[in-house]
């Protein structure tokens, strides 16, 4: 049955741009898109890709491409779009050379994220093509659509993900012609007026972006992947879009569809034609209203529905509530009891955690211990604001904690103050915000977890892990340097696993507020580097464990509960989680746990 | 047989259980239905619970399975199996490992543990789960990292899906070097369903 795989949205996404001769692709890690440049890497370099910096960068690096007159391709998760912006409201002025696709995977639901922001309006405000998929083969087809469109165009064309059209698997026909559709490059020819932004230039980009978005309404149109499902004798028509047209498609086979996969420009005429076979339109769509507006400003009324959709994940179940409000048939059962038996008593919650071993977890501890009000941010070290650690006080945005901290400082904030960042963080945009302390004299403390890789989507390669996306080795870049050459005079560089050293470095850089400092908590993530492989657990000496429950502080989850001792408990490790790091021997006051030794260097 | 066979697996991160739904999805692909195969990853990579669904059939849309109409439910792990329960239908059969991770929640002692977890387990599926001991069975072939196939081989035993289609899934799927050790764990599965009990 031809060339058929069970494929992501992801890597359908990376095989339609290798099948359209994508030349160079860019991506910062974010859930749900990191795999998309995960895979177009096991082309072997046969497309150019990298991991970014950051999302600005990554959309820089597309559009360069574009310019020069290739296929490009810049992916990022929801809110990495908010960081690309920059370059992609003057781009589409410019309008694009070689073809350029913008993955933007959004996370209803926020699964790993936080917010739950719908690009879809960025897209509109951007004025590119929004292309969005149901399922992987469409993922497939549209990728390679795209580029067509763009070029055809000069319009950036953005296909809209989400987690669930992401990280969902479905049959992909690839076809029997499936290999490298080398696209070639329309060359660059120096051309001022449409490359160089000044406003004389941007006055006249701007109406010529004008004339482009009514071509894009020819295109939307005439798209193939707006398509009608008519039930005969059906009154009620849905107007959907994604992963919503399956859950339509699922519960109401009785009624018409019109499953609109080019969505911005808005097929107006395609939707009014719809629209007048119905007597009644319902628009289905996940997160904002934003099909049903744009159907409304065409001058389609649409009928209003109490369900609430607007917020969250759809799902089958959902769509199936609004069938009851809109059919009020039996067809759909009552939702099924989500509640157990009541014989069934209260579950205890299996939350994420930092992993035992994790390089994070003492800083944490002694940040705790230390009374610190902490300015986190995003990545896995966020779990440090987990009980019994709770040792986080703010989370925002990536590189927001060093920026933030210091606006707590400036409010008049008494106490230690520190801001908390990881390495792939600092890079993306921790930098600036450091230089900014620096430049108006600031004094807070910026503690830097450095475990070299950028943990928290999978372990991708960044500018202090000496790799490339395609492995190969790379300039190194050190924190500490970088702090140096920014400007700060004091720079620590301290061992994860060393506590004194670290609580030590900690209380003197905290208590410093006169000028900025920086602590570089170095220590290689357990699981990338693989140091929990073979290794030699810690362990508690029964009779020396006093039951004070210091090391239960930490939140290790190899540190289990052991003896009972009146209300208290004696320690215990879990020999098959421990990975012998020995933070907890250290937190001991009464020598009862004794050092194991991880496989592998520590540092 | 259903339009669409939906299949649940939980259990903890860590267990193999995105690889075993991915085998699954293949060897339904393999054996020419349509599927669909949903999870979420990220958090959840850190120690927390990991649900993961496989949707098979003439033609499947949504990839989302509607609550409590799981007609298979593969717990990897026993609280997670407790904790699924109402995602079966009401003709649903789970099949359950006998594996016990402890949350970090318990062990350290900020919530307590399931009284009676076995009890509780039997008298929920009574009738309607079989178990599987896939640590026993990898450690006798001599590799733990096995034992999610041990799961696949018992399951393939409750689904309409020829034996050589999962064979062929993985050895599509798995790099040589651990090919044939992971279809002896798959055979010894599908050998050793119901000789264990909760």
């Amino acid at each position: 049955m031809g060339n058929v795989k069970l494929l992501s949205g992801n890597e359908a996404i990376a095989a339609g741009a290798y099948r359209a001769g994508c030349a160079v692709a860019a991506a910062y890690p974010g859930t749900p898109s990191t795999e998309i440049l995960e895979n177009i890497a096991k082309f072997g370099g046969r497309i150019d890709c990298e991991w970014s910096v950051n999302e600005k960068v990554a959309m820089e690096v597309a559009v360069g491409a574009s310019i020069a007159g290739v296929r490009s391709l810049a992916a990022m998760k929801h809110v990495g779009l908010n960081v690309a912006m920059d370059p992609l409201m003057t781009y589409t002025y410019i309008g694009t050379n070689g073809g350029l696709v913008v993955v933007s995977a959004d996370d209803p639901g926020m699964h790993s994220s936080q917010n739950e922001q719908d690009n879809r309006v960025l897209v509109k405000f951007a004025r590119a093509v929004q292309l969005e998929p149901s399922d992987s083969q469409e993922a497939y087809d549209m990728t390679r659509a795209a580029f067509d469109i763009s070029e055809r165009t000069g319009a950036i064309v953005f296909l809209r993900m989400t987690t669930r059209t992401s990280h969902s698997s479905s049959l992909v026909d690839l076809g029997e012609d499936y290999e490298y559709g080398d696209a070639g490059s329309r060359g660059y020819v120096k051309d001022i007026t449409r490359y160089v932004s000044v406003p004389a230039n941007a006055r006249a980009m701007r109406f010529r972006a004008e004339e482009r978005s009514k071509a894009l309404l020819a295109e939307s149109e005439a798209s193939e992947f707006n398509r009608e499902f008519i039930a005969e004798g059906s009154e009620i028509g849905i107007v959907t879009s994604a992963v919503a047209y399956e859950y339509a498609a699922e519960v109401f086979p009785d009624c018409s569809i019109l499953k609109l996969g080019f969505t911005n420009p808005l097929p107006e005429k395609r939707v009014r034609k719809f629209a007048s076979r119905v007597k009644r339109l319902y628009v289905v769509e996940e997160l904002d209203h934003v099909l049903r507006d744009a159907i409304e400003c065409a001058g389609v009324k649409t009928d209003r529905f109490k369900t609430e959709l607007s917020m969250m994940e759809l799902n089958p179940d959902r769509l199936r509530e609004l069938r009851r409000e809109i059919m009020g048939d039996g067809s759909a059962a009552p939702a099924p009891k989500r509640s157990l038996p009541d014989f069934v008593p209260q579950l205890p919650t299996r939350p994420p955690v930092l992993c035992a071993g994790c390089s994070h977890r003492g800083v944490f501890y002694i940040l705790s211990k230390l009374g610190a009000t902490v300015s986190g941010d995003i990545g896995c070290y966020t779990l440090g604001c987990v009980p019994p650690l709770s040792a986080m006080d703010t989370t925002i945005c990536m590189g927001a904690s060093i920026g933030a901290a210091f606006g707590m400082a400036k409010a008049g904030f008494r106490g230690r103050l520190a801001a908390v960042i990881g390495d792939s963080t600092f890079f993306h945009s921790g930098m600036t915000g450091l230089l900014d302390v620096v430049y108006n004299k600031g004094g807070i403390t910026v503690v830097v977890l450095d475990n070299r890789i950028t943990g928290m989507t999978g372990h991708q390669d960044n500018p202090g892990s000496g790799r490339t996306l395609l492995g190969e080795p790379t300039v190194k870049t050190s924190i500490a340097e970088v702090a140096r050459a920014l400007g700060v005079r004091r720079v620590r560089e301290v061992s994860a696993y060393d506590i004194p050293a670290l609580e030590t470095a900690l209380k003197e850089e905290l208590d410093v507020t006169d000028e900025p400092s920086v602590v570089v908590v170095f220590g290689s993530c357990v699981l990338a580097s693989k140091r929990n492989v073979g290794a030699i657990p810690d362990s508690v000496d029964s009779a020396a464990c006093k039951a004070c429950g210091a090391c239960f502080k930490l939140g290790c989850p190899a540190i289990v509960r052991g003896e009972k001792v009146g209300e208290r408990f004696k320690a215990s490790i879990d020999p098959a989680a421990c990975i012998g790091c020995g933070v907890c021997s250290q937190v001991c006051r009464f020598g009862a746990i004794r050092s194991g030794k991880t496989a592998g260097n520590l540092a | 047989m259903k339009d669409t066979v939906n299949v649940t697996l939980v259990g903890v991160g860590g267990q193999g259980i995105l690889l075993t739904s991915e085998i699954l999805g293949r060897a339904a692909a393999l054996a020419g239905f349509d599927v669909k195969k949903s999870e979420v990853h990220g958090m959840s990579q850190r120690g927390g619970s990991v649900t993961s669904q496989v949707r098979f059939g003439r033609h499947v849309y949504s990839p989302v399975i509607p609550f409590g109409e799981t007609d298979v439910l593969v717990a990897f792990e026993k609280l997670e199996a407790v904790r699924c329960f109402a995602l079966l239908s009401p003709g649903g059969k789970a099949l359950v490992d006998v594996r016990e991770i402890v949350p970090v929640t318990v062990s350290s002692g900020q919530q307590v543990p399931v009284a009676d977890q076995d009890g509780v387990l039997a008298r929920l599926y009574e009738g309607r789960a079989v178990y599987t001991d896939s640590c026993a069975v990898a450690r006798k072939l001599g590799n733990m990292r096995t034992s999610n196939m041990v799961i696949a081989g018992a399951l393939s035993m409750m689904l309409d899906i020829p034996g050589e289609c999962w064979v062929d899934a993985i050895k599509a799927r798995l790099p040589e070097k651990i090919r044939d050790i992971n279809i002896r764990a798959f055979e010894e599965g599908s050998a050793g369903l119901s000789e264990t009990s909760v």
